[in-house]
């Protein structure tokens, strides 16, 4: 597949977006001006960059507590995020959600979620509502390897199958669920052998690889636009800040192991890689560079500017009510 | 001409009809309920009509479905989901209490949750522990949700169309004893709404809140007891959230006596919470102690005799407003 230039840029910017935003909320963090839980997406910028390529506004995504970048990649601008992240009433959820609630349902971001799986099966729900309406709409869902030996992921999988559902399951295989080994609680840790052991495609991809994601996603993505049914796709990765931004990130993984990772950094791999083909230069990349940093600058100006929900509110939208 | 009667079971499915027929986003997940038209006969006939991808025959995976129908409600469709014994919704209490319960507020109103969740309730016919909850006031204790116990034939045509219009999540709560009771419904939609009680029989001496089965047994109790001078007002609350509390407070003005009798578990039940708010607004027009009638709080045993000594009965509300009444 020949990527064309101004998509390899696309994938780029928004890669660089996911980082630089993931640094600016740390540092927020660590600040004390985000208040509760802070999970970074450092490290696996490449899975939803690559995936939501493939994706519009009317396609439905549904995260896990680690869904920053999956927002990002989906459209909700940095500055909604970080004002979320900050409170703030101008928050993609005004301030109801933080970190691991994340809503935008305009441009097809369905939530994170504090709870691992249930995304899986909303996502099935979602393919279950396009088939029935019969649109190409796609609903995806974005977990990690942390949710596979959860029973969402067979009850999911195993529906979406029976019924041909227009779903694309995304495994970002990070090899921890926070803090456990996903080798210490699976015998067999081959996600896509055992997705296609309920008869749905699967492949294993390099997470790391953003054109490797952006591949085997047209393909899925097309796949289930196309009435063919659902597939996974693996994408083995890993994150190299902690589980959450705070907590002791030592006892259960190597730092060999994060630097041999960190070695293999999904943006500095993607940018040599089209420099040397010579598909885009340096000054291209430089010049995305500076229009991220402006953005993040700006994003933080505006959550901080922007007012705290009212108190009022808080008991607003608990019910929707009969429609007449 | 005489006004039609129909059962309590084929009145709600004539309202499920009419909405399907009405909505074409409306679709129904469970087990059984395709083909076969539901354990309980809840969609007799549907699969014929309106085909497999509206009447949709599951694996037994509860959490998955109502997982599934949370992502549905998100993107456009009502689902339904018939749960044939409520006993079996226990699987799914996370998708329901963490996410179809707070999707509405955690997106600011701008996503839905119009999910209808049906299901049998209530002891009754051997069915022994794990088919014979009711569990409603788990579902009270969560915000977010709509909880709907009709009792007639009539209520539960009218309640069901209400709750298909809802976009708010709906446990509709059909008890086992009252499934073939007949009465009059009309042959045309109609709604009732939410959150308002049906007063079944005017008294001065005593009000009795009934839930469910314990509204035809209260009202059987109200002969005997108006022969002894005790005059039993019976109030059925139809939807327990939102509950309708200003009927009952009016009541309770005139009659100054409260029982509230429901075969659900006492502790942190029904019956308590109206009570504490009786309390908290009808102080005063109270002259004796708010009493409650519950089911015993034991799982639900099997043999006929120990089943029997579970259930309220005609007799026990009878006792019970009488103790009131000499207070």
């Amino acid at each position: 597949m020949t990527i064309p230039k101004d998509t390899l840029l696309s994938l780029y910017r928004t890669m660089v977006r996911i980082r630089r935003c993931e640094e600016q909320l740390a540092r927020s963090y660590a600040a004390g001006t985000i208040t509760g839980a802070c999970h970074t997406y450092v490290g696996e910028e490449a899975v939803a960059t690559g995936v939501c390529a493939h994706l519009r506004d009317d396609d439905a995504v549904f995260s896990t507590h680690r869904g920053h970048g999956h927002a990002l990649a989906k459209g909700v601008p940095p500055r909604e995020l970080v004002a979320e992240l900050f409170g703030r009433a101008t928050g993609c959820s005004g301030g109801r959600g933080g970190s691991m609630h994340l809503f935008s349902p305009e441009v097809g971001m369905m939530g994170t979620s504090g709870i691992v799986g249930p995304c899986i099966l909303q996502a099935t729900g979602a393919g279950y509502s396009f088939q029935l309406k019969e649109t190409d709409q796609v609903g995806v869902a974005f977990f990690g390897d942390g949710a596979v030996s959860n029973g969402a992921f067979h009850e999911g999988l195993n529906m979406a199958t029976i019924w041909d559902l227009p779903v694309l399951f995304v495994c970002e295989n990070n090899m921890y669920a926070t803090e456990v080994a996903f080798k210490d609680s699976a015998r067999n840790t081959d996600v896509a052998g055992r997705a296609a052991g309920y008869g749905l495609h699967a492949e294993a991809v390099d997470g790391n690889d953003v054109v490797a994601v952006y591949e085997a996603a047209s393909a899925a993505v097309a796949r289930a636009r196309q009435g063919g049914g659902p597939s996974l796709i693996e994408c083995r990765t890993y994150r190299t800040r902690p589980h959450a931004e705070g907590m002791r990130d030592g006892g259960y993984r190597s730092q060999q192991e994060i630097d041999s990772w960190k070695a293999r950094d999904p943006i500095t791999a993607f940018s040599r890689r089209v420099v040397d083909d010579g598909a885009v230069t340096a000054a291209d990349l430089q010049t995305i560079d500076d229009a991220i940093v402006a953005e993040i600058t700006e994003a933080v100006a505006f959550a901080t500017d922007s007012p705290w929900p009212d108190p009022a509110t808080v008991a607003d939208h608990i019910y929707g009510g009969v429609a007449s | 001409m005489s006004e039609r009667e129909i059962s309590y079971t084929e009145a709600a499915r004539e309202a499920l009809t009419a909405a399907m027929e009405r909505d074409p986003t409306i679709f129904v997940l469970g087990e059984g309920i395709g083909e076969r038209g539901g354990n309980f006969n809840t969609t007799l006939g549907l699969y014929e009509r309106f085909g497999p991808r509206r009447l949709r025959d599951t694996p037994i995976c509860e959490r998955g479905f109502v997982g599934l129908c949370t992502g549905a409600a998100m993107t456009g469709t009502r689902p339904v989901v018939d749960f044939m014994f409520i006993d079996f919704i226990l699987d799914s209490v996370g998708e329901l209490t963490n996410q179809i319960a707070k999707i509405q507020y955690m997106s600011g109103g701008r996503l839905k949750m119009p999910v209808l969740l049906r299901g049998c309730v209530g002891i009754g016919g051997g069915a022994a522990t794990h088919h014979s909850g009711s569990y409603y006031p788990l579902f009270l204790n969560v915000p977010g949700f709509r909880v709907v116990v009709p009792t007639t034939p009539y209520d539960a045509k009218g309640l069901m169309s209400t709750a298909l219009r809802s976009d708010d999540p709906v446990l509709f709560l059909e008890h086992k004893s009252l499934l073939n009771v007949r009465g009059p419904v009309p042959e045309e939609e109609y709604q009732i709404p939410f959150g308002q009680a049906q007063v079944c029989r005017q008294g001065t001496t005593v009000t009795v809140v009934a839930i469910g089965p314990l509204v035809p047994k209260s009202l059987a109790a109200c002969d005997t007891l108006a022969a002894e001078g005790i005059s039993v007002e019976v109030i059925d609350p139809r939807t327990l959230a939102p509950l309708d509390l200003d009927t009952i407070l009016t009541s309770v003005r005139k009659t100054g006596r409260l029982l509230v009798a429901d075969e659900s578990f006492g502790p942190c039940g029904v019956g308590a919470e109206i009570a504490a708010q009786v309390m908290a607004q009808g102080f005063d027009d109270l002259a004796a102690p708010v009493r409650r009638l519950n089911g015993v709080h034991t799982p639900t045993p099997y043999s006929p005799p120990l089943e029997a000594a579970v259930v309220p009965s005609m007799d026990q509300v009878a006792a019970a407003v009488r103790d009131l009444a000499a207070e």
